[in-house]
């Protein structure tokens, strides 16, 4: 069974169409890359996979490990194993970083009928995913995302992401804003989390990220359609001849 | 404060009531000849303006003529288990502090723990009353707000506390105000309190009293604080859902003073905090910060005036609030800087979050400035809960109304975290996690 199915998923913002009959299957272990000009709908379809408010599916559907994900609210699918890290995380200035990781963990856990994770287990779990990303004790100790740069923003998404366990990892343009360094620590963290059971979805507008998350499969999305699909080589042909091709096709 | 309304006749229900509790318990309230004088003039200020209304500047949001329906009788001594069981619905209970105990608008000394606050004295209201009524109400103006006079009029007991020069008060002192009965009473209490040179010390005032019961309380505070002296004053309004809540908060303070007001306010189906700030010294600073909580139809009104009167002052306010279902919330704050007050930096904010679509807030920040050198600034701002924060927190699996939970706390704690003390922070922010975790 497919992890994920979008099947021709039509979504309005605003009485505008942005996605125009979407179809992705992304099967258990799989890394898929989506690529795309500015304005192509990305961004759209990451937010209509976590739920956000505003955009409304007209038509078309989406399977989440055989449960209907457009059925169930953005909290219910975080805790169902799908993981959107942020084009722009967001800057929470009276929340804790630490209180929010245990809020998020424990919430998880209880809606899967899990005990609720004891302060030293948290503490530990936490500590070991933060050394492997650069994250340290300092940025924990901060109020959420609060006065953190690009790259520590970014950072603490993969963070997060390491300690909720995701089947599905969406990653919306985790490049932007990182310059070489911060990219390669993210890639890190990112390629240290795929694993059989778990797909991904990346999606970028430069080639860049994918030199250090190869992906299996990319997808170009234009003006709201998948207008192209390939393996990984695609990715550099799209960086040889840049987006004009595709965006004319569709 | 100034009340500029023509004098008129008393009418509403209320007044009328107010009038006969003053003729039935005048003979029996404490102080001597000069004391019954004060209180005559005091009710007939009262008498000639009657309760504030809305076209009194100062009480523009909240009007008693029509929101005071009525004047329950002055109250007695409390039944001892309708006393007990308020004392012991104690919302801070984690907080180590001596306690000075209020009960029906009287000082008990037998219920109070004075413990480890060496270089304190209390006495009771009604003994300074009648031994040296001069140490009384050198901070009031009892024209200037009917409830100040009324409080003039009715006061039945409280505290008068003096801290030593240069005393380092080792724990917190709570002025706690418990209201009990088994029919609606009214207290009315007068607290005067004065710090010495020097001195650093904390109090928490706080308010609570039977569930359910439609009690009134008007509470009167006189704060001095000498020269250099360090003091942090906490509020914590925790009153009943029916009662009717008025406090007069009036402090003096000297130069290089450092007071610290932090509130929490909660609970009371009408309630009103109004203070007058005098900052009488040279450099000295206030730091005033609030959350006040509103659900249902409640009203809550803070009103307050900082005056800048010499050089080189500062002051920082942030006040919040969080206001629910159809209650009802207003901030007015108004900063003065007297001429010769130059180098004066004050700054005022004022923040609501609603919580529903029913719910509504009204601010309004002055700034009279007489000085040419100054810095002054205020803001305001209304507004719902992000949401995109919102969004952020349940994508990481954290249900709606935890996140929203998380969002409202984080608002709230922000205006306690301001005032710096760590052991009544976390009491006061107990306060807000109770309130929220009972919220729908």
């Amino acid at each position: 069974m497919a992890l994920l199915e979008v099947r021709n998923l039509h979504v309005r913002v605003e009485e505008r169409e942005i996605l125009k009959g979407i179809d992705l299957t992304i099967g258990e272990g799989e890394v898929h890359a989506i690529m795309g000009p500015n304005g192509s709908g990305k961004s759209t379809l990451s937010y209509v996979l976590a739920g956000r408010d505003g955009y409304d599916v007209t038509e078309g559907s989406v399977t989440f490990r055989g449960q209907d994900l457009l059925a169930m609210a953005p909290d219910e699918r975080a805790t169902a194993g799908v993981f959107l890290a942020f084009q722009y995380p967001v800057e929470i200035p009276g929340v804790a970083t630490m209180t929010f990781l245990k809020t998020a963990m424990n919430a998880q856990r209880k809606a899967r009928g899990q005990e609720e994770l004891s302060t030293p287990d948290f503490i530990r779990a936490v500590r070991a995913a933060a050394d492997k990303l650069n994250v340290t004790q300092e940025m924990l100790r901060r109020p959420l995302n609060a006065g953190f740069s690009g790259g520590e923003k970014k950072r603490n998404e993969i963070l997060q992401m390491a300690l909720l366990e995701p089947y599905l990892c969406v990653l919306d343009e985790t490049d932007s804003g990182l310059d070489i360094d911060a990219l390669r620590v993210v890639a890190d963290g990112v390629n240290g989390l795929r694993s059989k059971e778990r797909g991904m979805l990346v999606i970028t507008h430069y080639q860049r990220l994918l030199e250090y998350i190869v992906p299996d499969f990319v997808h170009v999305l234009s003006a709201g359609r998948i207008v192209r699909s390939g393996g990984k080589e695609l990715a550099l042909e799209l960086e040889e001849k840049g987006y004009a091709e595709f965006t004319a096709a569709a | 404060m100034t009340m500029t309304a023509e004098p008129r006749t008393l009418r509403t229900k209320a007044e009328e009531a107010l009038a006969a509790v003053f003729a039935q318990s005048r003979a029996a309230l404490p102080g001597g000849e000069a004391v019954r004088a004060r209180r005559n003039a005091a009710f007939s200020f009262f008498e000639q303006f009657g309760l504030p209304h809305r076209r009194v500047e100062a009480w523009k949001y909240t009007d008693l003529r029509t929101l005071m329906r009525a004047a329950p009788p002055l109250a007695g001594p409390a039944p001892a288990a309708l006393l007990a069981a308020v004392a012991e619905a104690d919302p801070i209970a984690g907080l180590d502090r001596a306690q000075i105990v209020i009960a029906n608008g009287v000082y008990e000394a037998e219920l109070s723990d004075l413990a480890g606050i060496e270089g304190v004295s209390v006495e009771s209201l009604a003994h300074v009353l009648a031994t040296a009524p001069e140490r009384v109400g050198r901070l009031v103006d009892d024209a200037s707000d009917t409830m100040v006079a009324l409080n003039t009029a009715l006061m039945q007991g409280g505290v008068v506390v003096t801290v030593a020069a240069g005393a380092r008060v080792a724990r917190p002192i709570e002025i706690v105000h418990l209201t009990a009965g088994a029919a609606p009473v009214s207290a009315y209490a007068r607290s005067v309190v004065t710090v010495g040179e020097d001195a650093a010390v904390r109090f928490l005032e706080s308010h609570r009293g039977t569930a359910d019961l439609a009690y009134q309380v008007n509470a009167l505070f006189e704060l001095s604080i000498g020269e250099g002296a360090r003091v942090t004053w906490a509020r914590l309004q925790a009153e009943s859902e029916a009662a009717q809540h008025v406090t007069t908060f009036l402090a003096r303070i000297g130069a290089r003073v450092e007071l610290h007001h932090v509130a929490v306010n909660s609970g009371a189906a009408l309630s009103r905090w109004q203070g007058m700030l005098d900052l009488a010294g040279k450099g000295a600073h206030i730091g005033f910060s609030g959350a006040t909580m509103l659900s249902g139809t409640e009203h809550g009104d803070t009103t307050l005036v900082m005056n800048h009167a010499e050089p080189g002052q500062s002051s920082r306010e942030l006040y919040k609030a969080a206001v629910d279902g159809r209650a009802t919330g207003a901030f007015q704050g108004k900063i003065v800087v007297a001429q010769g007050a130059q180098k004066t930096d004050a700054r005022m904010m004022a923040k609501a979050l609603l919580l529903s679509d029913d719910a509504e807030f009204a601010s309004k920040p002055e700034l009279e400035i007489f000085a040419d050198d100054v810095q002054c600034g205020h803001g305001a701002t209304a507004g719902e809960i992000s949401d995109t924060e919102l969004f952020y927190l349940m994508s990481r699996g954290i249900p709606r109304a935890e996140a929203e939970r998380l969002l409202i706390e984080a608002f709230l704690d922000d205006a306690i975290d301001v005032a710096e003390d760590e052991a009544i922070g976390i009491a006061l922010k107990g306060v807000v996690s109770a309130w929220l975790a009972q919220r729908r």
